[in-house]
């Protein structure tokens, strides 16, 4: 067979090798654009994992590679003056000359044929082939020749980078992070020969501009780079290479293969840098394409067997990689965390790696996280040693809850406080949690979700409230928290055992909402409130928060989220109004803070406020999550000490991503943009997610999901 | 984990007769469920006439349909077909419902392929109020009709779950992506405050003997011809040994899944009863 590769990158000249190895008569030729030796780039890293890949694949040049490694074990993180170690994170890396040097040299002791400085403009011009494998990177001319069947698609990404080299030895991965009058830059920096190391510096657009790294040449730039970095380059010298400003661009490509061309690393996929995976991707594509011609006797089912293979895998590290990537794009948003927060949430930012990997991996830096978490949360003195952070207490006001998880019964079994309800709220608050968040508890009847639903709405209501709160103190350590609600457009529903939002048709009350629509079509149509109706429900409100404190609760939350009554103003999706409620954000905020300021004047001084809030619609046209930062910005002005994060649900057919966790990311944004406390769940079903969230600042309170 | 066991009507070269005798001898064996699977253009039989017919020959197996592609059938007929399948069933039906894969199937039925998502989410809306309150209940059915379950999940899919449906069912794969899955459904469900948790069902299909596992190949390659390359990876999933069927029943077991129905890929008894004496060795059927 003769087959023609396209690029000498290690991608290419891998598969060459190894389609060569396994069938020596086959006639391999490599076409690289550039002449022999010229490269670019510094280092490239690998896992253990991907080591054991080659190992397998081929010996010789595995041997070469391990025996021309750097390997290192910590990441060490520079951020305020503060260098923060973790180690455990297995790495080495090597010189991408010295890596095609290797391959080169047994592309050659096989008999694959090497051509440099073959500039291909179109695919007519290669000589006749049975087979095109094109690995020519993410400018792939043969994947352009077709890229109406392969649909590429390239999302450039926020945040500019250059990559660089250094005349210095390292001995960990290093992050820097420095801010100076331009603004945020860091720098990605791994050794990787016994004398040079790789510095890729990362900023956002702003600090780009403002730098004027757009009006930069190389020289410039290179220069820019050594003063930013002077203090962590000791004198050593910083190093170009055709380096210039880029925005990392990620390619996805629908098909990876057409008639008997297929195509190979960046050529098809590419992951952002800071997840060090792109020269592994494309070597592991290599073996699965190199096998998969092995055990198929045509080229059809073996470019089948290997896009099935590798591109589950590739979408995986993809979605990593886009996690980093944004992470480091959002940076500035943690810049209010500690060092050790700060460390923390860098290295659990792909969500793959968690409190409990970081603690196997390095005790002391696990140890260093807990004894920072509780020094900077008030602890008397610096403990020697801490208890993971879900233990540390939590100080909201005057209130102080003794850990950090939060019981929050969504539904309670169908019955009146009196008599089962209590029991099973008794029994909720005695599991070992900080605070126990009732169910929404309806401030008029009318403001019920289902007719089961617990008020606190009539004197004797109080009575009810004051017994069951009074047990619960007597019997457990837990703080009651007590949410009030009003319904709004999602009243009057049957019990939720057969569904939610299906409507009662005996015994229905009428609904009132910020507009007259109806939640789902099936919906008993709401009545638009007038201003008459507001005073009504503010005032209810007012005497729910007033009832609340004379039957001792800790803490009230109001709920302004899952599409009742108060989100209904807050969403401009069901807020259609023209008068001063409707429209701006302003406004629409308007009703729901008047029922914030009237429930705070009546609210003990001393005691802590809640709100549950709609951190995203997931809907087009609806809240944002960037508007629900200035909503929770605007809450936190008038005294709101902590917010709920929650999403979905203000209208039925959200597109919410449901998974472990799935607020977390929105907690976070929410958290350290608008500088407020938050508490969140979205199906935590372990203390190690607990631990991971709040170690990296993303929440302060997790919802634990009861077993 | 319950184990059912699935009545291959969609098998070319099923007999008719055999429905009933299936049914039976499932029933006998101790299955826990008999389920179907739903095609309109492609030889089969009707999933709700079958399981009617399976009815009549078992007192005791839940019947239940995984799926029946929901947007195909007029709603207020699916919900009067379904609440009289229960009622004559004294109350077995297990209702699963999903938008399916082909094309063809609703150009053979007429109905618009793009809204099919649209109709299937008014469908789960209305369903359940038919049964309670339109008057489309039959003689003698549960007062709420049967318990429904989704399948073939979308993020908006989960969400639907949540707010309308019992349960999920789960079409096939190995148990990492049932688990994967599974985390949705609950996290759906505690997010939408619904009491307890949703139902988890799944399927796989099966082929125990040499010959039956290559025929049992040879059928999937030809039903899943549609999904590409991937039927590739259809046909290596499925079970063909004792040691496999123990080591995927395990798996599904630990991601939570309450019922596991296996598809027979050969329409023949004896593949019915090589599964019950591989399950019973497995302590999973009595």
């Amino acid at each position: 067979m003769r087959i023609v590769i396209l690029g000498a990158g290690p991608a290419g000249l891998y598969a060459g090798l190894l389609i060569k190895k396994a069938h020596p008569a086959h006639d391999i030729t490599i076409l690289e654009r550039n002449p022999r030796d010229v490269t670019y780039g510094w280092g490239v890293v690998f896992s253990d994992r991907t080591l054991a890949s080659f190992q397998r694949a081929d010996y010789k040049s595995y041997e070469r590679i391990t025996s021309q490694f750097v390997i290192w074990d910590a990441i060490d993180t520079w951020y305020r003056g503060e260098k923060i170690s973790c180690g455990g994170h297995v790495i080495s890396s090597i010189s991408r000359k010295a890596l095609l040097g290797i391959l080169q040299e047994r592309c050659l002791e096989l008999g694959v044929e090497l051509r440099f400085g073959e500039e291909i403009g179109d695919l007519a011009q290669l000589s006749p082939h049975d087979l095109l494998i094109a690995a020519d990177g993410i400018n792939s001319i043969a994947r352009k020749a077709y890229s109406q069947h392969f649909k590429p698609s390239i999302a450039p990404g926020k945040a500019k980078y250059i990559w660089l080299g250094a005349e210095k030895v390292l001995d960990a991965f290093t992050f820097i992070f420095c801010e100076n009058e331009h603004g945020l830059f860091q720098a990605h920096a791994y050794p990787f020969s016994g004398t040079n190391s790789t510095f890729i510096v990362e900023c956002d657009e702003a600090s780009w501009l403002a730098a004027g790294l757009d009006q930069a040449d190389e020289a410039a730039s290179l220069a820019y780079c050594q003063k930013l970095l002077e203090p962590y380059l000791a004198g050593a010298r910083l190093l170009s290479n055709n380096s210039k400003w880029i925005s990392f661009p990620t390619l996805k490509t629908q098909r990876w293969h057409y008639n008997n061309l297929v195509l190979l690393g960046d050529a098809i996929h590419t992951a952002h840098f800071s997840i060090g995976s792109g020269t592994k991707l494309a070597m592991e594509d290599a073996i699965a394409l190199a096998n998969a011609l092995e055990q198929h006797a045509d080229l059809g089912s073996a470019f089948n067997a290997y896009e099935l293979e590798r591109k589950p895998v590739v979408e995986t590290f993809q979605r990593a990689a886009a996690e980093s990537q944004s992470y480091f794009e959002q940076l500035k948003r943690y810049l209010g965390l500690s060092p050790a927060q700060f460390t923390f949430n860098l290295l659990s930012r792909s969500g793959r790696v968690s409190y409990d990997d970081l603690r196997l991996r390095d005790g002391r830096f696990g140890e260093l996280v807990d004894r920072r978490f509780w020094q900077e949360r008030g602890a008397p003195s610096a403990p020697q040693i801490a208890p993971p952070p879900l233990f540390a207490p939590l100080a909201l006001r005057k209130l102080t809850l003794r850990n950090r998880l939060v019981h929050a019964p969504r539904t309670l079994p169908p019955d009146r406080l009196e008599a089962g309800g209590a029991s099973a709220l008794l029994q909720a608050a005695q599991s070992g949690v900080g605070l126990l968040l009732t169910p929404p508890v309806g401030v008029t009847r009318e403001g019920r979700i289902t007719p089961d639903d617990l008020t606190f709405a009539e004197p004797e209501d109080m009575l009810a409230w004051e017994t069951c709160i009074q047990q619960m103190h007597e019997q457990s350590p837990a703080k009651i928290g007590l949410q009030l609600n009003h319904a709004g457009r999602r009243g009057a529903t049957k019990p939720h055992a057969r569904g939610l939002d299906r409507p009662l048709r005996e015994g229905a009350w009428p609904l009132v909402s910020a507009s007259p629509l109806p939640y789902t079509p099936q919906s008993q149509p709401p009545k638009e409130m007038t201003r008459a109706d507001m005073d009504t429900v503010r005032d209810a409100f007012a005497r729910a928060a007033l009832w609340a404190h004379l039957a001792e609760a800790d803490m009230l939350q109001l709920d302004m989220a899952q599409g009742y009554l108060l989100a209904s103003f807050l969403s401009p999706l069901s807020n259609q109004r023209a008068d001063e409620y409707g429209g701006t954000l302003e406004n629409r905020l308007r009703f729901p803070l008047e029922v914030f300021d009237a429930v705070r004047a009546i609210w003990p001084e001393d005691q802590p406020l809640s709100v549950s809030l709609t951190a995203s619609d997931f809907a087009p046209g609806g809240i944002t999550i960037e508007e629900a930062v200035l909503i929770a910005r605007a809450l936190k002005a008038r005294g709101c000490d902590l917010i709920e994060v929650r999403a979905g649900w203000t209208v039925p057919d959200a597109e919410i991503p449901y998974r472990r966790g799935f607020l977390t990311q929105l907690s976070a944004h929410l958290r350290n943009e608008a500088g407020i406390p938050t508490m969140v769940g979205g199906y935590l079903t372990t203390t190690d997610e607990v631990n991971t969230i709040l170690a990296g600042g993303r929440a302060d309170l997790c919802i634990l999901e009861s077993l | 984990m319950r184990v059912g066991i699935g009545l291959p009507t969609v098998v070319p070269g099923m007999p008719g007769p055999l429905v009933v005798e299936w049914a039976r001898r499932a029933e006998e064996q101790h299955f826990s469920s008999l389920g179907v699977l739903d095609r309109l253009a492609y030889q089969s039989y009707e999933p709700l006439l079958s399981l009617a017919a399976a009815a009549s020959a078992t007192n005791h197996l839940q019947l239940v349909t995984m799926v029946v592609i929901g947007p195909l059938r007029h709603t207020a007929m699916l919900a009067k077909m379904a609440a009289s399948l229960d009622a004559l069933s004294g109350g077995r039906l297990v209702l699963g419902l999903a938008v399916g894969a082909r094309r063809e199937d609703y150009l053979a039925a007429g109905v618009d392929y793009h809204t099919r998502g649209k109709r299937l989410a008014e469908q789960l809306a209305t369903l359940r109020a038919l049964w309670e309150e339109g008057g489309l209940s039959a003689h003698d059915s549960r007062e709420s009709g049967p318990d429904l379950l989704v399948g073939g999940l979308s993020d908006q899919g989960f969400g639907r779950l949540a707010r309308y449906a019992d349960g999920y069912v789960h079409g096939g794969g190995p148990p990492r992506t049932f688990a994967r899955a599974a985390d949705k459904a609950r996290a759906a469900w505690s997010d939408a405050g619904r009491p307890g948790k949703p139902q988890l069902w799944a399927q796989a299909y099966f082929a125990l003997g040499e010959e039956a596992a290559e025929a049992g190949r040879r059928y999937l390659k030809d039903y899943y011809a549609f999904t590409g390359p991937f039927v590739e990876r259809i046909a290596e999933g499925l079970l063909t040994t004792p040691q496999a069927i123990a080591q995927f029943l395990r798996g599904y077991e630990e991601a939570g899944c309450d019922e596991m129905v296996l598809l027979p890929t050969v329409p023949s008894l004896s593949q019915l009863d090589r599964l019950a004496e591989v399950l019973r060795g497995l302590g999973r059927l009595r």
